[in-house]
C-alpha cells in the first residue's frame, strides 16, 4: 500500500460520523453511594498499587496531597440536625474531556479503550489540564518524592514512578487493563470478559460499592447500573460525558 | 516642538541622540550594575533553585495550580501591548506627536515579550522539555496539540515577537545609518552592519515608507489577536469566573491600558535621565493621559459587565465566585485594583494633572500595580473557588515567587538599559520631520551637517 492509499484510507476512517466514540471498550465504573461506607480502603489500595507518593506533613499542610481517589466529605445542616455526606471522587475518564484539548503537547489523550490516559514522559508540566478539570482530580508532582527503605521495595514494577514537574491522575489501573487484554489475546478470546479486570480500588472495596466493567457489553453490571433510576453523573451540566456513574443514596427522608 | 529655549536645529537632533549613545556617565554604569545584580540574585538564583527542587518552591497547591508566574506572564504580555500597537495606530493616523516616543515604546514591547517568554519557562514544571510545544519534525513523529489554546498562544506570541522585531528594526535603519556616519571604532563597525548599507536615496526612502506602513497595518490585528488568545487560555476552561465571552476584549483593553501606563513611566524616565526634554514634552503626557482616561473608562465598564455576567448567570458556582471575589480572602486586593485602575485615573480629567510630570509618573505606576493585581486575581481568586467545595483552598505566593517577580522587573530594566546605548532611542529622522525646515541664513554648511 503506497502512502497515498494509506492516507486516503485513514482519511475515510476519520470521515465516518462518530468515529471518536467508536472505542474497542468503554470502561466504566459505577459507584453505589448506598453501599459506600466511606472506609477509605480504596484510597489506600490505590496508593499501594499506583506508586503514589506519601507527600508528608509539610506538603500536606501546603495542600499538595496526592490521592488519585479521595473521599469528599460534606456536612449538611446545623449541629443538632447535621448530616454527613460523602462521595468518592476520582478521574471521571470523560469522553469529552476538557483536559485533553488543552494540553499543548498531547500528554493526555483518549485511547482506544475510551480511557483518558496520561503520558508522564511527554508531560511538560503546564498544569493547564488541572485547571481545566472541573472535578479537581489531577495531581501535580511539586517535587520529586522518595520512599524510605524498605518501602522502596514495595513499589509496583508495572507503574512508573513520576518525577518532579509531571501531572498524574487515576488511570483506571491501565496496567491491569493492558494485562487482561494480553491474556484475552493469548487465550484466543476476542474480547476481555466481565470480571477479568478489577482496578485496585474496586478489588479492595469491602461493600462492593465500586463496580468496574465494559458498558458496551449490555450484560455487564455497569451497563445495568447505568439504567438504574438512581444513576447520575457528577456535574452532568458541564457535558463532559464522564465514564464514572454514581448511584444516588436514598435516605429515609428522601 | 523645541521652542522652549532656542530654535532646535536638525544638527542638534543628531548631536543629542548620538551623545545619548556614546557618552556614558557614572550613574548609567551604577544603574546597569544594580539591575544586573538584582536580576542575577532575584531572578536566576531562585529560578535555579526551583529547577533543582521542583515547582514546589513556589506556593501553588492542589486546586490553585497556576500562580504568580502565569500572572506575570499575562502582565508582561499586556505591557508589551501598547508599544508597537500604539506606534502602529498613531503611524497610520499620521499623529505627529508619536514620533519622539515610538522607538522606546516599541522597545518596551520587545523586552516585555522577552520577559514574558522567560516567565513561561519559569512557570512550566519541566522547562527542559519546553521545545515539545513547538511544531518541529522529529523522529518520534509527535506534534503539539493544535486544539490547545496554549498552542495558539505559542503561535500568536512567536508571530508578535517576530513582527515587532522587524518593525522596530526597519524603522531604525536610517537612524543606524546616521549614527554610523557620526561614530568611530567598534561602534562604527556595529552600525555599518546594522544599517544594511543605507545611503538615503529616494528609492530607499520610498521603499522604507511603504514597507513601514504595510507592517504597521499588519501588526494592529496581530496585537489584538495575541491578547485575545492569551485570554482564551482562561476563557476556554470550564472554571466559573473564567469561562466568559467577555474575556478577549477584557484582556485586550487591559493590555493596552497597562501598556500605555508603562509608556508614561518609560517616557518620564527617558526625559529625566537621558536629557530628552526637547523631544518628550507636555504634549506627549497630555495625549497619553487622554488615552489612559478613555482606556480606564472602558476597563471599568468591562469590569462592571463581568460582575453582571456572574450575577445574571444565576448558577450557584458563578454566584459563589462573585461573592468570593468581592468579599472573600482576596477582597482587599480586589478593592485595591478598583482604586488604582478605576477610581484614581479619573484624575486625568483635569488637564493640569495630565501635564504635570511627577503625578503622571505616580499614577502610571499605580495603574500597573493595579493591573498586576488584576492578573493575579484572575488566576488566584478564581482557581481557589471552583466546582467542588471539598477542593477549595486559598493560595499565597511564596518568597521564591515574589523574588522572581522582582527579578523579572530587573531583567526588563537591564534589557532596556542596554537598549538605550545601542539603539537611538528617539527616532532621529522622524523627529526632524516635525521640525521647521532650517533657514539658510547661516549658510549651507549646517544643512549639510544635518544630513
Amino acid at each position: 500500500m503506497n502512502i497515498m492509499e494509506r492516507f486516503i484510507s485513514s482519511w475515510q476512517k476519520y470521515r465516518k460520523p462518530g468515529y471518536y466514540e467508536d472505542f474497542d471498550y468503554a470502561w466504566t465504573m459505577s459507584i453505589d453511594l448506598d453501599r459506600c461506607t466511606g472506609c477509605s480502603a480504596c484510597v489506600t489500595a490505590c496508593q499501594a498499587e499506583n506508586n503514589i507518593p506519601i507527600v508528608g506533613e509539610k506538603e500536606l499542610a501546603k495542600g499538595r496531597e496526592m490521592h488519585w481517589i479521595r473521599i469528599e466529605r460534606y456536612w449538611e445542616g446545623e449541629y443538632p440536625n447535621a448530616k454527613l455526606k460523602f462521595i468518592p471522587m476520582l478521574c471521571q475518564q470523560c469522553d469529552a474531556a476538557p483536559c485533553e484539548t488543552v494540553c499543548p503537547v498531547s500528554a493526555t489523550y483518549h485511547n482506544q479503550d475510551g480511557l483518558n490516559t496520561q503520558v508522564y514522559n511527554r508531560c511538560i508540566g503546564t498544569r493547564s489540564c488541572a485547571v481545566y478539570c472541573p472535578y479537581e482530580v489531577r495531581y501535580f508532582n511539586y517535587n520529586s518524592h522518595h520512599w524510605d527503605s524498605p518501602l522502596d521495595q514495595q513499589l509496583n514494577p508495572d507503574v512508573s514512578v513520576r518525577e518532579k514537574g509531571v501531572m498524574e491522575k487515576c488511570t483506571f489501573c491501565i496496567q491491569r487493563v493492558r494485562q487482561a487484554k494480553d491474556h484475552a489475546k493469548d487465550d484466543g478470546r476476542r474480547r476481555v470478559q466481565e470480571g477479568d479486570i478489577q482496578p485496585a480500588c474496586v478489588q479492595t472495596c469491602p461493600s462492593e460499592a465500586l463496580v468496574f466493567g465494559d458498558r458496551k457489553d449490555s450484560n455487564s453490571k455497569v451497563a445495568k447500573s447505568l439504567a438504574d433510576p438512581r444513576a447520575y453523573h457528577v456535574l452532568d451540566e458541564l457535558n463532559t460525558l464522564p465514564s464514572v456513574v454514581y448511584l444516588k443514596k436514598v435516605d429515609s427522608d428522601g | 516642538m523645541g521652542n522652549e529655549e532656542r530654535q532646535m536645529q536638525f544638527a542638534d537632533v543628531n548631536d543629542d541622540v548620538v551623545r545619548s549613545l556614546t557618552e556614558t556617565g557614572r550613574s548609567y554604569y551604577i544603574a546597569l550594575a544594580t539591575a544586573i545584580f538584582v536580576m542575577l540574585a532575584c531572578f536566576f538564583f531562585p529560578w535555579f533553585y526551583q529547577l533543582y527542587y521542583g515547582i514546589g518552591a513556589a506556593g501553588m497547591n492542589h486546586p490553585t495550580v497556576w500562580g504568580t508566574y502565569l500572572a506575570s506572564f499575562v502582565f508582561w504580555i499586556g505591557l508589551s501591548h501598547s508599544g508597537t500597537l500604539l506606534s502602529c495606530v498613531l503611524h497610520i493616523t499620521n499623529s505627529e506627536w508619536r514620533k519622539a516616543m515610538y522607538r522606546s515604546a516599541e522597545a518596551m514591547t520587545l523586552f516585555s515579550l522577552m520577559v514574558a517568554a522567560t516567565m513561561v519557562m519559569v512557570h512550566v514544571g519541566r522547562p527542559w522539555f519546553i521545545h515539545w510545544a513547538l511544531p518541529y519534525p522529529n523522529q518520534m513523529e509527535l506534534w503539539p496539540n493544535f486544539r490547545s489554546p496554549l498552542m495558539f498562544d505559542v503561535m500568536a506570541i512567536t508571530t508578535y515577537v517576530t513582527g515587532s522585531l522587524i518593525f522596530i528594526y526597519m524603522g531604525s535603519i536610517p537612524d543606524f545609518a546616521a549614527v554610523r556616519d557620526r561614530t568611530t571604532g567598534w561602534r562604527h563597525h556595529l552600525y555599518v552592519l546594522l544599517s544594511l548599507g543605507w545611503r538615503g536615496t529616494d528609492t530607499e526612502w520610498h521603499r522604507l515608507g511603504w514597507a513601514y506602513t504595510f507592517l504597521a497595518v499588519l501588526i494592529i490585528p496581530l496585537a489584538v489577536s495575541v491578547h485575545s488568545i492569551v485570554s482564551w487560555d482562561f476563557a476556554m476552561s470550564l472554571v466559573p469566573g473564567l469561562h466568559q465571552t467577555i474575556f478577549a476584549p477584557y484582556f485586550v483593553v487591559g493590555a493596552i491600558y497597562s501598556g500605555t501606563a508603562g509608556i508614561v513611566t518609560v517616557m518620564y524616565v527617558l526625559r529625566k535621565y537621558m536629557n530628552f526634554e526637547h523631544f518628550i514634552t507636555k504634549l506627549h503626557f497630555d495625549n497619553l493621559g487622554k488615552l489612559l482616561l478613555v482606556l480606564s473608562l472602558i476597563w471599568t465598564y468591562i469590569n462592571i459587565l463581568e460582575l453582571f455576567t456572574g450575577w445574571f448567570s444565576g448558577t450557584s458556582t458563578e454566584y459563589e465566585q462573585l461573592k468570593y471575589k468581592l468579599f472573600g480572602f482576596y477582597a482587599p486586593l480586589y478593592w485595591e485594583m478598583i482604586l488604582f485602575c478605576a477610581v484614581a485615573p479619573l484624575l486625568l480629567i483635569s488637564k493640569k494633572f495630565r501635564t504635570s510630570f511627577v503625578p503622571m509618573l505616580i499614577l502610571s505606576i499605580a495603574i500597573n500595580i493595579g493591573m498586576y493585581t488584576e492578573r493575579f486575581l484572575i488566576i488566584g481568586a478564581t482557581l481557589s473557588r471552583q466546582y467542588l467545595p471539598n477542593a477549595w483552598r486559598v493560595y499565597v505566593p511564596s518568597l521564591v515567587e515574589i523574588s522572581i517577580l522582582v527579578g523579572s522587573l530587573a531583567t526588563f530594566i537591564t534589557l532596556f538599559l542596554l537598549f538605550v546605548k545601542i539603539f537611538p532611542s528617539v527616532s532621529i529622522y522622524e523627529v526632524k520631520e516635525t521640525m521647521e525646515t532650517p533657514k539658510s541664513k547661516k549658510g549651507d554648511t549646517e544643512w549639510q551637517a544635518a544630513h
